[in-house]
């Protein structure tokens, strides 16, 4: 299946053909042919001055969008603390709630966190949908995904936003496909068409060499993650009235085949990567294991987290845990200085699109200065060693 | 043990370059590669077959052309390798991709599903808790580590935002594997003989009885309506050469006026 082309409208223009991410258009006796390759993803559509590529689209006979209402946001915590991007899908769903004139849910699972629904609440929400039981104490993707698709066969919303976190990233697709609805992973945009109250989700694809928005049509409710650290923080006011509700949902057969053995917190210390405004990377520039201890020790001192580009995880200088780039870790800090890292695409993939990029590096060829905001060409070591001593006498 | 690695065909997304003039993608001589993250998944099968005996069958759904990957999956180790594909497929989201492996994961029978953490050119990381929720079998996702306890039962370590968890799981199981699990091998002269000699007939809609309107467009929910470029980094920034510790102190001066600092 591909997108058809209305032949006595085409007018043989070809701007159909560059538009293609996929090179599956050409041009044949003057009207544009679309061949085998092509992934519908209407790029083309939007293109064409005569409106003459069409996609072949029909409303299903399971269409249920009437039902939806409301937009809720999933408030995940850990150890009874509401984890950071859930204040910026509160901004963000807020916003979005506004423009449709619908209310704002939170939907918090966990063992003696009635108190968080509060913050929930003073930073947005006008539902808090409250799920306290032991059961829910560790997240688990099995009692997760039961409780809340009760809970949205239930109350039906129209829109559920996830945080993409390692969590998030798990829940949200077994959840999407238990509710048979559309997920959209990773979203750094959201807007709404208010008309027909369809969410409109843009996220990077192709490791970040482009851009998609992407719709859920017929199905409800629409479903997203969004990136963490992206969207702004919503501010927190004691003022603000909503309501707790207690639902029960009966949770007789969950068939539990996984259980937690154990669990351990690295790098308790460090900031976590991904919640972290500042972030300091090495790369091999650096030259040694040993050199690593300046990424570290700048860090602390801007009270930043640590990361590495594979090289030097791959040396075994850092952790995995701490890898930035297509095999990593994609973050979006508001600082990401890059310590020796020479630039690679597959590391660009995990970092620019952080605020303020700066680079040390002794090559001024190195691609990461094409990206970087701020540069030094020089040796990372006497450089890292000289910004450390300054920021120790500014203290 | 029956193993089954799902594996995906995907352009090398580190390769693909934007035309400045055009502001459009440059596909032509961008290789296709199997997703990074699936060669570790196929590794890992491959070492599980070694210690408890079994068969890896590779798993992708694609074009015809996809079959070259599962020539490399069965050079790397694999024992044998199923390519859907149809007219019928195209389109798909993770939904319905993920409803069409499983559907053909239960016509080829399994113990074990592995797959990668995602694939670098949808980096969506949801087909393999989907394939899991349509097969009705638990999920752990980012895993670095994976033993096999009992028969039917499974340790593994999963990755957390803040560190890593032990799980115990009772098979039969879907895994997302991350890099840390293993180093893969290379492709024995043995498996590419053998990946060779192979012909794969591919499996339709038809084969795995696959209801229609969960497959290719039909089954998804989700829709592209535009592409676009991202805005490009400028290479505006300022670089500064010469002495690191004017330069240090220079920069240290920048990120206070920043609030950095």
């Amino acid at each position: 299946m591909s997108v058809s082309v209305r032949i006595d409208e085409c007018n043989g223009c070809a701007d159909c053909v560059p538009s293609c991410p996929y090179g599956a258009i050409s041009m044949e006796g003057g009207s544009a042919v679309v061949s085998a390759e092509c992934t519908m993803c209407g790029a083309c559509v939007e293109v064409c001055p005569q409106n003459a590529i069409e996609m072949p689209q029909s409303e299903p006979a399971d269409s249920d969008t009437a039902s939806g209402h409301g937009i809720w946001v999933f408030a995940e915590q850990r150890n009874g603390e509401i984890a950071s991007v859930v204040y910026e899908l509160l901004e963000a769903g807020r916003k979005l709630a506004d423009k449709i004139g619908e209310e704002l849910g939170a939907v918090l699972l966990g063992k003696g966190i009635a108190g968080a629904a509060d913050k929930l609440i003073g930073c947005g929400a006008d539902k808090v949908f409250l799920l306290d039981d032991t059961q829910f104490e560790y997240y688990r993707d099995d009692h997760f995904t039961a409780a809340i698709a009760a809970l949205v066969r239930a109350y039906r919303p129209n829109i559920f936003l996830f945080g993409a976190t390692t969590n998030g990233r798990s829940l949200a697709p077994r959840l999407a496909a238990r509710l048979q609805t559309g997920l959209t992973a990773d979203c750094t945009e959201l807007d709404i068409d208010v008309d027909r109250k369809l969410l409109l989700q843009t996220r990077p694809a192709l490791g970040g060499n482009i851009m998609a928005t992407i719709i859920c049509q017929y199905r409800r409710p629409q479903m997203a993650t969004v990136r963490p650290k992206v969207f702004p923080r919503a501010e927190y006011d004691p003022g603000r009235k909503g309501e707790v509700v207690a639902p029960e949902i009966a949770l007789t057969d969950v068939d539990t085949r996984v259980n937690i053995v154990g669990a351990v917190t690295e790098a308790s210390d460090a900031m976590r990567l991904d919640e972290a405004d500042i972030v300091v990377a090495g790369g091999r520039g650096l030259g040694s294991a040993e050199n690593y201890r300046l990424v570290e020790e700048l860090a602390a001192l801007l009270g930043g987290a640590t990361a590495a580009s594979r090289a030097i995880v791959d040396e075994g200088w850092a952790p995995y845990a701490s890898q930035v780039g297509q095999t990593g870790k994609t973050i979006t800090p508001k600082l990401y200085i890059a310590c020796g890292i020479s630039g690679a695409v597959q590391h660009l993939i995990g970092m620019r699109s952080a605020a303020t990029i700066v680079a040390i590096n002794k090559n001024p060829e190195a691609p990461i200065f094409s990206v970087a905001h701020y540069g030094i060409v020089g040796d990372v070591v006497e450089v890292l060693t000289e910004m450390i001593k300054t920021l120790k006498k500014l203290k | 043990m029956r193993i089954i690695v799902c594996i995906k065909q995907v352009p090398d997304t580190a390769e693909v370059k934007i035309n400045r003039e055009t502001n459009t993608l440059i596909r032509e001589g961008v290789p296709s590669i199997i997703n990074p993250f699936d060669l570790h998944a196929l590794e890992e099968g491959i070492r599980i077959r070694e210690k408890h005996g079994g068969t890896v069958t590779a798993l992708t759904m694609g074009p015809a052309q996809a079959g070259e990957a599962l020539r490399e999956a069965v050079a790397l180790g694999a024992d044998d390798a199923v390519l859907l594909s149809d007219r019928a497929f195209a389109g798909a989201d993770t939904l319905a991709t993920a409803y069409t492996l499983a559907k053909a994961a239960e016509k080829i029978g399994f113990d074990l599903i592995l797959c990668g953490r995602q694939a670098i050119d949808g980096d969506t990381a949801q087909v393999g808790p989907g394939m899991a929720e349509c097969l009705a079998i638990p999920h752990v996702t980012c895993i670095r580590r994976l033993a096999v306890t009992e028969t039917e039962k499974f340790r593994v370590e999963r990755m957390t935002d803040d560190g890593y968890e032990t799980l115990e799981v009772k098979g039969p199981a879907l895994f997302t594997v991350i890099r840390e699990i293993n180093t893969p091998r290379l492709p024995s002269l043995r498996g590419m003989l053998r990946a060779k000699k192979m012909a794969f007939e591919p499996w339709t809609a038809a084969t795995i009885n696959a209801e229609a309107e969960r497959i290719g467009l039909s089954g998804s929910p989700t829709w592209v309506v535009k592409v676009f470029n991202p805005p490009l980094p400028d290479g505006q920034g300022e670089v500064w050469q010469g002495d690191s510790a004017e330069n240090a102190a220079k920069l240290i001066a920048v990120l206070r006026e920043r609030q950095f600092v």
